[in-house]
């Protein structure tokens, strides 16, 4: 087993209030790993942790080293990279720029592949390509999801971070999605991801977490975490099992 | 008026109002890029300018002794901060960077001052002992604060004016100071006559407009620049930090102050103080531009340069008054046209 | 047992016996202290306590002095009038100044002040009426029932009169209806106006209530020199003023004087030390100032007076006796319509957040809205309170259409919302937080809170609040200071502020987000005690359980329209909305 992230005791706080209670979590070298849960159980609270945005207690190991006390801008030039929930666009640049800056730890660097990048980011999501030239801002939804991934797959990440991918998007481009986030990890690159949309991520996943106010409550592969009665109901209150 | 005149001070206006447009847009990129109001941009240009007399005279100017101790703090602040986060490693570069080389451009200043060298060389050393000192300035001040509301900033913004006002008293003394012009040339264009130096002021100010532009669209470090003004979140994200990012526009910004003071240094006499009041006529241009749009700021700029030339003709005890006064019906139209409260960020 | 009236009481007896016991130097330093604390002060309730900056308190200071110079040499009125005269003229250009600029975002307002600090100060040395950069000599003694205040000793009697009395009705305007009003502008516009306070009209009181301080320093300081230039009034000043502010820090008015105490004496000892160190004349003391002030920003940001104060708690506040109570406004009979949707649409630039969403609510009813993140909950909700114009669509409460209202307009209609991240004053207590509710149920404004002379209606405001905070179960803690409380809470604590509005709708949003289990129980049983009471309860919740145990009926949003409404048992079993939640299955 190769371990690529290993998260211990992690405890975040917001001034007095606890929102992510003694986490811990593994991610395999090449594999997805899903946390899901309700909304406001502390996922994206989670990432951001583990991104650095956020100041954190507790232990996170990557790739064999500790980097708690490493700045969010160093873990990116790691490999570590996060696509957030608000996607966070540079919305008054062009498509191509963004993803210009994705690859800006690899600019600064004198990297000469990055090149070969923007063809395969291309490749993935022709319509960028088509918009290359138009402001982040004026894109749909599923195109900013889809720039947000390729800014991301500019930085060439060891571990990607996807905070809710999903959301507020339409099914079909979802499925989209979905099938590019397998395809990545058939390519080598692990994933982190974050849901509220269970039923697609723990199709995609190797292994999940259930996360409810703060705490991991059950955890196991994702075949298993799909039919766990648990699961449905920490989402739908009280629903019973039948009935999904 | 006669045409004559009314050219005239056309002339002396735009010359004015380039300097105060650089300015303008030097403050608009450091108030987008960090959110700080950069008050002591004026003692850039007022250290600028009085470098580059010092070294005129064959003397070692006293900003040289700035360089070294700014150069020092900023070392003591980092390596602490270093062995706290146990990156050992990070310990030879910072003595290079903020002992080794300030000490290396000091030593040099204080090696070629006295042999007077040519005007070119003498801006050089200048420009060499005061653009560093904008980064480590915003390291020093700005960057344990990057979190504060604008207002505080704004408050350290004005406590450094005044502690780089009174230094610049220290090193320079209340003697003012004019350094000769870079041309004596004269044109006739009709009844209008044209300085050379003039020239000088709106080409060099023309062409330090293009190369940021070229700076902003097409360079790595000038998109970053740019999606930190934009979100600073999202340029965390792709690893351009906000510290990296305050340090380049506060590079930028010494740059563009320390040589609008060595543009200026020939046509008006530079005192320890005079800094503050050519910096805000660049703050009345970006105001104009609401702080946001670099081409409003520049506009606004040239539009403060004439008002100011024709104020000092027609009463120019008034010149000031008119000036700064300029920025209540600014004000005005700003307020009437925006149309919402704005959330306090705190 | 009272340390506060203690050392009041010794600062006392010192402003009265130091003038006669005291060198001639001395008592000049404390003249100047008392002029720099009473403009101080006015920058510490601007600055401090509302957010806002001027650094051109010297210029106010300048029209005060140059006012009465003017007028009573040239032609000789009597200080007391030209007094009169020097604050009238501030009121005018600082409320002219005050509503160019407050209407702007916040560093509009500082900017300004440095170009119109500069600006006057040139004006006052090139007036030629004015004297110019000599200034006006011989100004008239001011004379006191007879007394003629000639010298500093006397005069510093008149000076600290003055300040003392500035301090204590700024200490009384801060404790009351308009000072919690004044005290929420720091905590963001938003929650201030959601209970009718008209931020911006505050804005512009505290900033002419600073500028009139200031004007009032300066005519003192015109009768004590008895001599004016344009020198004192320049834009270093201003920034002086605001250091002192910044130094002594907003946690209490006697900031200012601390603040003013302390740069003065600091400054006169650097005047003497530098140039000897440095072996050359000048303002060296500008360095030290600056560095200090950065290190202070740095390292204290709220100013040496919190410090201080942690020696001196703040005494309970006893509930005065209240002989009269609030009205309450009449209630819709339970049933009755109350809460009218119609086609409600919100669109951001090409997103469209919310998509013709139409439901109605009836009165005590608590009625659920929910649907997975990002499915347009909050913004419906905000459409309903004002914060956001709509789109497209209307809203109508109790027959009247409200959604081209803004929400300080909202409020007196009857609907009372808490907010989804917690907005309450930290360092206020419990009860004052919880007071601001009621603050429409209140009309004393400023003048006569500062003259004392609102206690009767005070009293009853904080009887409401303390008896909202007993219905909601948090009245042991009405004197904790808000931020001390348990987030749970914390929201309790919003939803009693809402109460003391007498809302006839209450607005939830997420109030059980990042609630433990017990908290969450608790919650659900207070809402549950107040629909008893025939409030009515809209809750825009995403904790499903939370919710299903709770309300009455449901309504689910996704992609910003209606997906599906009904009792919570059917919403449970509807395929639809286990599918927005849960995800297709493909």
């Amino acid at each position: 087993m190769n371990l690529l992230l290993d998260v211990r005791d992690l405890c975040v706080a917001y001034g007095k209030v606890e929102a992510v209670h003694r986490v811990g979590l593994q991610v395999e070298q090449g594999r997805i790993v899903t946390v899901i849960g309700p909304n406001g159980a502390g996922k994206t609270t989670l990432l951001a942790a583990l991104m650095g945005m956020l100041p954190a207690r507790g232990s996170v190991n990557y790739a064999g080293e500790e980097i708690m006390r490493v700045e969010a801008e160093r873990r990116v030039s790691r490999g570590l990279c996060l696509v957030p929930e608000r996607r966070e666009l540079f919305a008054a640049m062009t498509v191509e720029d963004n993803l210009t800056l994705g690859a800006f730890h690899r600019y600064r660097k004198r990297d000469k592949t990055v090149g070969e990048d923007f063809e395969r980011v291309y490749q993935l999501f022709p319509r960028l390509q088509e918009r290359r030239r138009q402001m982040a801002g004026t894109l749909s939804g599923g195109e900013r999801q889809m720039l947000a991934l390729g800014r991301a797959l500019m930085s060439r990440p060891r571990l990607l971070m996807l905070d809710e991918p999903s959301l507020g998007l339409a099914p079909l481009i979802v499925r989209d999605i979905f099938r590019v986030i397998a395809g990545l990890r058939d390519k080598g690159v692990s994933i982190l991801l974050v849901e509220q949309n269970a039923r697609a991520a723990l199709q995609v996943a190797d292994y999940g977490y259930v996360l409810e106010t703060g705490e991991i409550v059950v955890e196991g592969p994702s075949a298993e975490l799909a039919s766990n009665p648990r699961v449905i109901e920490s989402y739908l209150g009280f629903v019973s099992v039948n009935a999904a | 008026m006669n045409t004559e005149i009314a050219l005239f001070l056309i002339q002396d206006g735009l010359t004015n109002g380039a300097i105060y447009a650089l300015l303008a847009l030097a403050l608009v990129l450091v108030f987008a890029v960090t959110r700080v109001i950069f008050i002591p941009q004026g003692e850039f240009v007022a250290y600028g300018a009085l470098t580059l007399a010092s070294l005129q005279l064959g003397k070692l100017p006293g900003t040289a002794w700035l360089l070294l101790g700014a150069g020092l703090a900023v070392a003591a602040v980092e390596l602490v901060q270093a062995l706290r986060v146990r990156a050992l490693r990070r310990i030879p570069a910072i003595i290079l960077k903020f002992i080794i080389v300030p000490v290396f451009l000091v030593g040099l200043v204080w090696w070629a001052a006295p042999q007077k060298p040519a005007l070119t060389l003498q801006i050089v050393l200048a420009l060499a002992l005061i653009v560093p000192l904008g980064p480590m300035v915003y390291r020093l001040a700005y960057q344990p604060l990057a979190n504060a509301s604008v207002l505080v900033l704004l408050i350290v913004s004005v406590a450094l004016h005044f502690a780089m006002t009174g230094l610049g008293l220290v090193f320079f003394g209340a003697e003012g100071s004019r350094t000769p012009p870079f041309s004596d040339a004269q044109w006739k264009l009709g009844v209008l006559t044209i300085s050379g130096q003039s020239l000088w002021v709106v080409g060099a100010s023309l062409a330090l407009i293009a190369a940021l532009l070229l700076f902003f669209e097409h360079t790595i470090y000038g998109k970053a620049l740019r999606a930190t003004a934009i979100n600073r979140v999202g340029a965390r994200l792709v690893g351009v930090s906000p510290a990296m990012a305050g340090k380049l526009s506060f590079t930028l910004a010494a740059l563009i102050g320390a040589l609008s003071g060595i543009l200026i240094a020939p046509i008006t006499t530079i005192y320890y103080d005079s800094g503050f009041l050519v910096g805000l006529k660049g703050f009345v241009g970006a105001i104009v531009g609401g702080l946001l749009s670099y081409p409003l700021a520049a506009a606004g700029a040239v539009l403060v340069g004439m008002l100011e030339a024709y104020a000092s003709f027609w009463a120019s005890a008034y010149k000031e008054v008119i000036v700064f006064t300029l920025i209540i019906p600014v004000l005005v139209w700003r307020s009437l046209t925006t149309h919402h409260i704005e959330e306090d960020e705190e | 047992m009272n340390r506060t009236r203690l050392v009041l009481g010794v600062f006392l007896a010192f402003i009265l016996t130091a003038p006669l016991v005291l060198p001639e130097f001395h008592v000049t330093l404390l003249n100047y202290i008392g002029l720099y604390s009473i403009v101080a002060l006015g920058l510490v309730l601007l600055t401090g306590v509302g957010g806002l900056t001027s650094f051109g308190q010297a210029a106010f200071v300048g029209m005060g002095a140059y006012a009465t110079a003017y007028l009573s040499t040239v032609h000789g009125w009597s200080p007391w009038v030209t007094l009169l005269i020097g604050l009238a003229l501030t009121f005018a250009v600082s409320l002219f100044l005050g509503f160019i600029t407050l209407r702007l975002s916040g560093h509009y307002l500082p900017l300004g002040t440095i170009a119109w600090g500069i600006s006057l100060y040139f004006l006052f040395g090139n007036m030629t009426f004015l004297g110019g950069y000599t200034g006006i000599s011989s100004l008239p003694p001011i004379n006191f029932f007879g007394l003629t205040l000639d010298s500093g000793r006397e005069f510093n009697y008149l000076i600290w009169a003055f300040a003392l009395l500035a301090l204590l009705s700024m200490n009384n305007l801060l404790d009351s209806r308009s000072g919690r009003a004044i005290r929420a502008l720091k905590g963001g516009g938003l929650m201030a106006e959601s209970f009718g306070v008209d931020t911006a009209r505050m804005k512009i009181i505290i900033f002419v209530h600073a500028a009139l301080l200031a004007s009032l320093s300066g005519w003192l300081y015109a009768h004590l020199l008895r001599f004016v230039n344009p020198t004192p009034f320049s834009i270093n000043s201003g920034i002086e003023y605001l250091f002192m502010a910044v130094v002594g820090g907003a946690a209490s008015v006697w900031g200012a004087v601390v603040g003013a105490g302390i740069l003065t004496i600091l400054k006169q000892w650097l005047q003497n030390i530098l140039p000897k160190l440095l072996g050359q004349s000048g303002n060296f003391e500008m360095i030290v100032f600056g560095v200090l002030l950065v290190l202070l920003l740095q390292r204290a940001r709220e100013g040496i007076m919190p410090l201080a104060v942690r020696f001196f708690p703040a005494p309970k506040k006893l509930l005065a006796p209240v002989s009269q109570v609030l009205q309450r406004r009449i209630r819709p009979a339970a049933g009755e319509a109350l809460l009218d949707v119609i086609g409600a649409r919100k669109a951001f630039g090409g997103l469209v957040a919310v998509n013709d969403l139409s439901f109605t609510m009836r009165s005590g009813e608590i009625l659920g809205l929910i649907g997975p993140n990002g499915a347009g909950k909050s913004t419906v909700f905000n459409l309903i309170t004002g914060v956001l114009p709509a789109s497209g669509g209307e809203v109508h409460f109790r027959g009247e259409r409200i959604d081209r209202l803004s929400a300080r307009a909202i409020i007196p209609r009857g609907l009372a919302r808490t907010f989804q991240q917690v907005h309450l004053l930290p360092t206020m207590s419990v009860l004052e937080n919880v007071a601001i509710g009621a603050h429409l149920r209140g009309r004393k404004g400023v003048v006569s809170a500062a003259l004392r002379l609102e206690r009767a209606e005070e009293a009853t405001l904080l009887a409401e609040a303390a008896q909202q905070l007993e219905r909601v179960g948090l009245g042991a803690s009405m004197h904790e200071q808000a931020g001390s409380l348990a987030l749970g809470q914390q929201r309790i604590l919003e939803i009693a502020r809402a109460l003391c509005a007498d809302p006839v709708l209450l607005l939830l949003d997420e109030p059980a987000a990042g609630l433990r289990y017990q908290e969450k129980r608790a919650l659900a049983e207070l809402l549950r005690g107040l629909k008893a009471e025939g409030m009515s309860i809209l809750l825009v919740e995403h904790d499903m359980e939370f919710v299903m145990q709770l309300v009455d009926r449901l309504v689910v949003m996704d992609f910003g329209e209606k997906l599906a409404e009904g009792l919570p048992r059917e919403i449970q079993t509807n395929p639809a909305v286990l599918e927005a939640y849960l995800g297709s299955v493909n």
